[in-house]
């Protein structure tokens, strides 16, 4: 046949991604299990390192996990919904919805050791790409307790430094209410202060759209948690 | 005898004398994105290394195959094919670093050398040296990110793999991070660097 004609080339086209396709949808199909099962421990890692645990390896993690945290569903009001389960919910699309109508995954840390802690995930936007977390608290409902951050593809040595322990300590201790008052942690330039009396950490030089991004995030996910909140405190 | 020779040139060139990174200069986008630190370094450039191999003994296989009107397309398909199997293994197997590389996998089919390579090598030679021809680009490659890698990491953020290595007393007789370094046009100083010193070594690569 020959090989410069349309009908070859257009056989040759169609054939080759017909193999390709197929080569692609049998590695997909056979590697997804594993791929989920790694997603679904990843997730589960950066829920506990939120408390500052850090299982050895996948099998004490599930462990852990499962002996410890317990998820729950609320929503704006506070209230608990039934039927949803917290681990599966999509935290990066109900943080595009407005606060009222969001479903709200909390998870509720219990331990002999260091006591209970409700652990709240988050998610944002970075410079190039999604940035997420989990802010845990303390009993009181406003004392941070520990926080995990990390993103797709922040610059490395600059905006990426925010999944650093350096990064995350700072948040440890501030708090959420000052006299009565809801204030998410907010993210300043080192040296600076915020306008009003909100808690504050340093954000990162050179990494400032990324900072912005954790500090708006920080925001917009926490407040509709505020009712829940408020009624730990009392 | 002669054939051993040239095979062994085949992987041995692209290390220094013809390197695609210094002596062609491509493949550069990926040299500025992925070498601020070295970890993320190596494993880009063993990814380009198994992509590059695979390509082009595949291509090479299917050469004469080909309608030369549509070549490059086909070239893409194979390319892109490997990129995304890559990326998927990586995922099921090494979940970790396929987190940190993320979206720089996938840019490896936009490397030119890989182009390259495939168009003025695999599409005119047997599978076997069209491997080794995949190998030692993809090693020449990869030196030069893991040197740049190390350059960026070592001065930019005093840590080489993640480890601390230039000591505390350091910072605290006024040694400061050089924060350049980790911005992407410290890449380009250093790749500059590397072809200046090469090329005092080595007069064949002078411009006349």
């Amino acid at each position: 046949m020959n090989k410069q004609s349309n009908t070859y080339t257009l056989l040759y086209i169609i054939g080759i991604v017909v193999v390709v396709g197929t080569a692609l949808a049998i590695v997909s199909t056979t590697l997804k299990s594993l791929q989920e099962k790694n997603a679904d421990a990843d997730k589960m890692k950066q829920i506990l390192l939120s408390v500052n645990q850090q299982p050895e390896n996948i099998d004490s993690l599930t462990a852990i996990f499962n002996r410890c945290v317990e998820g729950i569903t609320i929503n704006a009001e506070g209230q608990t919904v039934a039927g949803k389960k917290a681990f599966d919910i999509n935290v990066a699309n109900e943080s595009k919805k407005p606060a009222d109508e969001r479903l709200l995954p909390l998870y509720i840390f219990r331990d002999n050791e260091i006591g209970t802690k409700y652990i709240i995930p988050m998610n944002g936007n970075g410079l190039w790409g999604p940035i997420w977390g989990y802010i845990s608290l303390n009993e009181d409902g406003t004392t941070v307790y520990g926080a995990y951050f990390s993103h797709q593809g922040e610059t490395p040595g600059l905006g990426a430094e925010i999944e650093k322990p350096f990064f995350r300590d700072r948040f440890k201790g501030k708090t959420l209410f000052k006299d009565g008052k809801f204030l998410p942690i907010e993210i300043v330039k080192a040296g600076q202060h915020p306008l009003g009396d909100a808690d504050y950490v340093d954000g990162i030089s050179g990494g400032t759209i990324t900072s912005k991004g954790v500090g708006a995030m920080i925001d917009n996910c926490l407040v509709p948690y505020r009712q829940f909140l408020e009624t730990l405190k009392k | 005898m002669a054939e051993k020779t040239s095979y062994k040139s085949i992987i041995l060139n692209p290390l220094s004398q013809n390197n695609p990174v210094v002596v062609q200069i491509l493949g550069i986008c990926s040299v500025l994105a992925v070498t601020a630190k070295l970890e993320p370094a190596i494993v880009m450039g063993l990814s380009v290394i198994a992509v590059l191999a695979f390509s082009n003994v595949i291509i090479s296989l299917i050469r004469n195959t080909i309608p030369t009107n549509i070549r490059i397309i086909v070239q893409l398909v194979v390319v892109a094919g490997l990129v995304v199997i890559v990326n998927q293994l990586l995922q099921a197997y090494a979940y970790n670093v396929s987190k940190q590389l993320s979206v720089f996998i996938g840019l490896i089919i936009t490397n030119c050398i890989l182009m390259g390579r495939l168009e003025a090598f695999a599409m005119s030679n047997r599978p076997w040296p069209s491997f080794l021809d995949g190998v030692g680009n993809g090693l020449g490659y990869t030196i030069i990110l893991i040197i740049v890698g190390f350059v960026r990491e070592l001065f930019g953020s005093g840590t080489l793999l993640g480890h601390q290595v230039i000591p505390q007393w350091c910072y605290d007789h006024g040694y400061q991070n050089n924060g350049l370094m980790i911005l992407p046009p410290m890449a380009l100083i250093v790749v500059a660097c590397i072809i200046w010193i090469q090329r005092s070594f080595n007069k064949d690569l002078q411009d006349k």
